[in-house]
């Protein structure tokens, strides 16, 4: 049977049936459970493979496809508010006819012509204003582009909007942002998940092909868990942080959203690479990683076979979802099925990781944040005494959270705290960086939920800071131990007009992205039963 | 480079931000207004011209200092680095030009911009801390150093703080023998790297600032000496070799007037036999070494006459300004507690890692410090006065040296530099990397007079000759036909012409009237021109003279 094959007995029990959960190919014969939507679904193709070959076989125009998607974006906005800021029609044609004259001159328009891209509003565009979601940046317009939208724009991408975020990345809902509330496109009474909710929903609902995040503690992988995307948070220096408004630079990582592996995949490839402009970027050779792509069709029946899988076991322990621990344990079965061996795996240290992480965060950002003071650009209020300009600015300029960051970042560097903070903290970091190393030795990938629990209500955790930071459990220890994780929907729970999505978190080895993207590209086109498309996603268009 | 991306900026308007009421309570911006007497410093300084002037001021300060009291004098130094680029950004820096003319989102802290090392600061870093003695540390990192102010745009200053890049080093210094002479050793606690801050410039009137960035990022060395200094002389030699040192390394230019090199000072005071230290007194606003020099010596003697009045609790913790108008310290702030800077490691840039072979490769590359030239003027058997006036100045001593180099005897060369070079230098206010005379042709003109082919005051013609409008003393001699009659059938002849032409001179002389032996003398040199060798013309001269009598 396929309960059998689970190793352990103690995770049987806990294995409970959920009319949502899907169930894999293999085992699809012995399975008694309705299934929601009862018909087999095609598994996730590439959209910006299928626009490529649009474009290349001359059925669509660059124009026409970013007319029928911004027609899209915009059906979805008012219900959504995925995005802060919207450049004209006008301006996005253009990018399109541009892309349309190389085609028609023969000229390859480049890998991501034609591909709409979210980009999550504290990176900055030249051509749109970029405030990490605050009130103390409000208008403000870069000089630059950073290094990722440079490349992505390089690469014939065309960056749609600046996507709404909890502001400056400190938050888990994008609650936090000062303009808006995004909603979740599954359940628009639920959060999208944050930071990088945004990007996140917008990828969910379509209204972009792909986007780029930033993730310093889970602000990628968690609301690509909450709005059923895939989304990466690659090794840390993979991909420049310059352009990046930092919160915390030693944690902070640019990451992607995709509606497909592949896409996700494709994104990251187009961005990652050493920049002479961030000292901290890795000269690590990018590979190609769309070439380790196996199609559905030519897959063997054991494609993953002798794939040594992790389970973290304090990952599916108390505190964790019936529903997100069984969508995770079913994931586990998956793998076995596709020829991996699954082994729990204990991180004992797994538990410091949240502490460590808000002390070393909110140390950093205090430092980050001193920049926004109201003198050289932003807000700045009118004062007598500088002291009251800079109180001034930074009081009405900031939310409350991260005033409360500030705050304790302040505290937790001052004379006579920072041995016994920020000191420790990093102890805590090397000893968590070396258990992950251990565990990745035994194993090839790490596995565990991206959250504890599915998206929840708009406003439950809001004024309750402590339950929203244990939230962040499943993703901080990957920042601290700077690993690259790819989350990928793996089944859904209960709630919303037609259930949940769950994500599934994989943990590589440093600079491992190929091994995550190839293994969760099997794993997705071999999920059979489970479409990640949120309802408010009525029509598809066809590229 | 980043400039060409960044283009864009330059025509932004919030470069020249009237960052409006930033009044300030302390006085700390007035460090940045240029000062209006022009002390000492330059390469022009004449040694001599320092020692007088500073020479008066501190014998009268001495006498102040009561005998059973000791000054305890530590300083702080920063240098800035003659990098052609920024410490993080690629924005060229050159002092004087207009406001926010060279600055990028990264020295300006936008949002996103991050800083990347320009290595040559470790270089230059390695450099003095070798030079210095010091040790290296093989890893050591950047921190932020983090407080609030208009010059600053990031709201920290990327420096070091735990572990700088160099430590526990010396310093030797010879005092001129106008202040005692002697050698000193003084300590230096550490060296470290870090980036300067930009200047506030305050509208007349006072109502408003404006911040210009275009120093903000420009890399420093911040040198902290031990407390081993006991006067203001001490002081400021200390801080003359240190300038020496950078400019001997090619570090920077060392130049006080445009901030290039600052002292901060500190000074305490305590009775001779008590060991623990006084109340320590930061002074600011040293635009000199004459000024570091007696802003030193005024504070000893007002911490002194505190002492000695039973007013030792006047002496507080602070920073005081010096004030060149009325030469005495100002108070500027009170320092209520110790400043918590928050300092932690900066996240943003790597760990700075040096490889023994890079360091030996860089120890291999000194040039001949100017300690080490000082020990070998020394040896040469100069005095100390001497030594002091060509190792200070290392174009001078390089000069000097390439004179040697050519064969010229030390003691001849030193006094032909000391004297008719420096002499012109002075009047044309030219260096000596700007005159037009060469070491070759200084060690050829030597040779010549040497030799005996020119005369020693013709060799003083051609010398200025060389000075002003260069060439080569062969040229020079031919050119003019200036060569030294040496014939003696040829002196003979002239000498034979003077004594038929004045017969009353010469009966005058055969009667006992000798000393008209100069007046043929002279007869016969205008004669030569100039150009007959002294020595043989007075010979045959005498012995014509004298063979008829
Ligand atoms: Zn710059």
């Amino acid at each position: 049977m396929l309960l059998s094959t689970l190793q352990t007995p103690r995770s049987l029990s806990r294995l409970t049936r959920h009319p949502h959960s899907f169930t894999s190919r293999a085992s699809l014969t012995h399975q008694t459970q309705t299934l929601t939507p009862s018909s087999p679904s095609p598994p996730p193709q590439s959209e910006i493979l299928s626009i490529r070959h649009a474009l290349l076989s001359r059925r669509a125009s660059a124009a026409d496809l970013v007319l029928s998607q911004l027609a899209r974006l915009r059906l979805a906005e008012p219900r959504l508010r995925s995005f802060l800021h919207l450049p004209d029609d006008d301006a996005l044609l253009a990018h399109a006819r541009r892309l349309d004259a190389r085609i028609a001159a023969g000229e390859d328009p480049g890998p991501l012509a034609g591909v709409l891209v979210g980009v999550k509003d504290n990176i900055c565009t030249a051509d749109m204003p970029s405030t990490a979601g605050s009130r103390i940046l409000e208008g403000y317009r870069a000089p630059f582009d950073a290094t990722a939208v440079k490349r992505v724009r390089e690469l014939g991408g065309i960056v749609v909007g600046k996507t709404n975020m909890d502001e400056f990345g400190m938050g888990s809902t994008t609650e936090a942002s000062a303009f808006q509330v995004t909603a979740n496109p599954w359940d628009e009474s639920r959060v999208p998940g944050g930071s990088s909710g945004g990007s996140a929903a917008a990828v969910s609902a379509r209204q972009c092909v792909v986007s780029l995040g930033s993730d310093t503690g889970g602000s990628v992988r968690q609301p690509a868990s909450f709005c059923g995307v895939v989304g990466l948070k690659p090794t840390y220096g993979r991909v420049s942080r310059f352009g990046l408004m930092a919160y915390a630079s030693s944690l902070d990582a640019i990451g992607c959203f995709g509606s497909s592996v592949a896409d996700t995949g494709t994104l990251l490839h187009a961005i990652a690479g050493h920049d002479r402009f961030d000292a901290t970027s890795s000269k690590q050779d990018v590979p190609d990683f769309q070439s380790h792509f196996v199609a559905v069709s030519s897959l063997e029946s054991k494609p993953l076979k002798g794939l040594r899988v992790g389970l973290i076991r304090e990952t599916i322990d108390d505190g964790v979802d019936a529903g997100v621990i069984s969508a995770i344990r079913a994931a586990a079965l998956h793998f076995e099925e596709l020829g991996c061996s699954v082994n729990e795996v204990s991180l004992p240290s797994f538990s410091l990781g949240l502490p460590a992480y808000y002390i070393l965060a909110v140390s950093e950002s205090s430092s980050n944040l001193s920049r926004y003071d109201g003198i050289r650009y932003g807000n700045q209020v009118y004062a007598d005494e500088l002291d009251s300009l800079y109180g001034g600015s930074r009081a009405q300029g900031f939310g409350s959270e991260v005033k409360m960051r500030i705050l304790m970042g302040t505290y937790a560097l001052s004379a006579g705290y920072y041995d016994a903070y920020y000191k420790r903290a990093q102890q805590v970091r090397t000893i968590i960086r070396n258990s992950f190393k251990e565990a990745l030795s035994q194993n090839d990938i790490l596995i565990s939920p991206a959250a504890p629990s599915a998206a929840y209500k708009i406003g439950e955790k809001k004024n309750d800071p402590l339950a929203m930071y244990a939230g962040d459990i499943m993703t901080v220890n990957v920042n601290l131990a700077g690993l690259p994780a790819l989350v990928l929907p793996c089944g859904f729970v209960e709630g919303g007009p037609s259930g949940l999505p769950v994500g599934l978190q994989m943990i590589g080895a440093a600079f491992n992205e190929g091994e995550l993207l190839r293994v969760g590209h099997i794993f997705e086109q071999t999920l059979e039963n489970c479409k990640f498309v949120p309802p408010i996603v009525v029509d598809d268009i066809a590229y | 480079m980043a400039s060409s991306i960044f283009r864009s900026l330059q025509v932004h308007p919030f470069m020249l931000y009237p960052t409006t009421f930033l009044r300030r309570r302390n006085g700390v911006f007035h460090l940045t207004t240029k000062a209006t007497q022009s002390q000492t410093d330059t390469q022009q300084r004449q040694p001599q011209t320092k020692v007088s002037s500073s020479n008066s001021t501190q014998s009268k300060k001495l006498d102040k200092i009561p005998k059973d009291y000791e000054a305890i004098i530590g300083i702080e130094t920063h240098v800035q680095l003659s990098t052609l680029t920024k410490a993080f950004c690629g924005c060229p820096y050159s002092y004087g030009s207009s406001p926010n003319s060279s600055i990028c989102p990264i020295c300006m802290g936008l949002p996103g911009a991050l800083p990347v090392l320009n290595s040559k600061i470790i270089d230059f870093a390695v450099k003095l801390g070798l030079a210095l003695n010091c040790n290296l540390a093989f890893k050591s990192k950047f921190d932020r150093k983090q407080y609030f102010y208009p010059d600053l745009p990031k709201g920290y200053q990327i420096s070091q703080f735990d572990v700088p890049i160099a430590t526990a080093g010396f310093l030797d210094v010879d005092i001129p023998v106008e202040f005692g002479g002697g050698h000193k050793r003084f300590g230096i606690t550490r060296v470290h790297m870090e980036e300067d801050a930009g200047k506030l410039l305050h509208a007349e009137n006072g109502n408003y600032s404006q911040v210009d960035l275009n120093r903000a990022g420009v890399p420093l060395l911040e040198i902290v000496s031990e407390p081993d200094m006991r006067n203001g002389i001490e002081a400021a030699e200390y801080a003359a070799e240190l300038q020496r040192l950078v400019r001997y390394l090619g570090v920077s230019n060392g130049n006080m007037q445009e901030g290039s090199l600052r002292c901060d000072v500190n000074v305490s005071i305590r009775p001779i036999g008590q060991s623990k230290f006084g109340t320590k007194v930061e002074i600011k606003n040293l635009n000199s070494f004459s000024s570091v020099s007696r802003a030193i010596d005024f504070e000893i003697s007002r911490q002194v006459q505190l002492h000695s009045q039973g007013q030792e609790d006047q002496i507080v913790q602070e920073t005081r300004l010096w004030e060149e108008g009325s030469q005495r310290t100002i108070t500027m702030r009170k320092k209520e507690g110790l400043a918590d800077y928050r300092y932690f490691p900066e996240p943003d840039l790597p760990a700075v890692i040096l490889s023994q072979e890079y360091v030996d490769g860089i120890k291999n590359s000194l040039p001949e410090l100017p300690e080490i030239k000082r020990r070998r003027y020394e040896q040469m058997g100069l005095s100390m006065q001497d030594v002091l006036f060509l190792a200070n100045d290392k174009n001078i001593a390089e000069f000097f040296d390439a004179t040697l180099a050519k064969g010229a005897d030390s003691k001849l060369v030193a006094n032909w530099i000391m004297s008719d070079i420096a002499a012109f230098m002075k009047n044309e206010k030219l260096t000596i990397n700007e005159i037009k005379l060469t070491p070759e042709e200084l060690s050829e003109l030597i040779a010549s007079i040497k030799g005996g082919t020119i005369s020693g005051k013709i060799g003083k013609e051609i010398l200025f000759e060389l000075l002003a409008k260069g060439g080569t003393v062969k040229e020079l001699i031919q050119k003019k036909d200036l060569v030294q009659i040496a014939d003696p059938v040829e002196i003979e002849k002239m000498v034979d012409k003077v004594i038929v032409e004045n017969p009353k001179q010469v009966e005058q002389y055969r009667g006992g009237k000798t000393k008209l032996q100069g007046f043929f003398a002279g007869q016969v040199m205008k004669l030569s021109k100039g150009k007959a060798n002294p020595g043989l013309l007075n010979k045959i001269l005498l012995e014509k003279l004298n063979s008829k009598s």
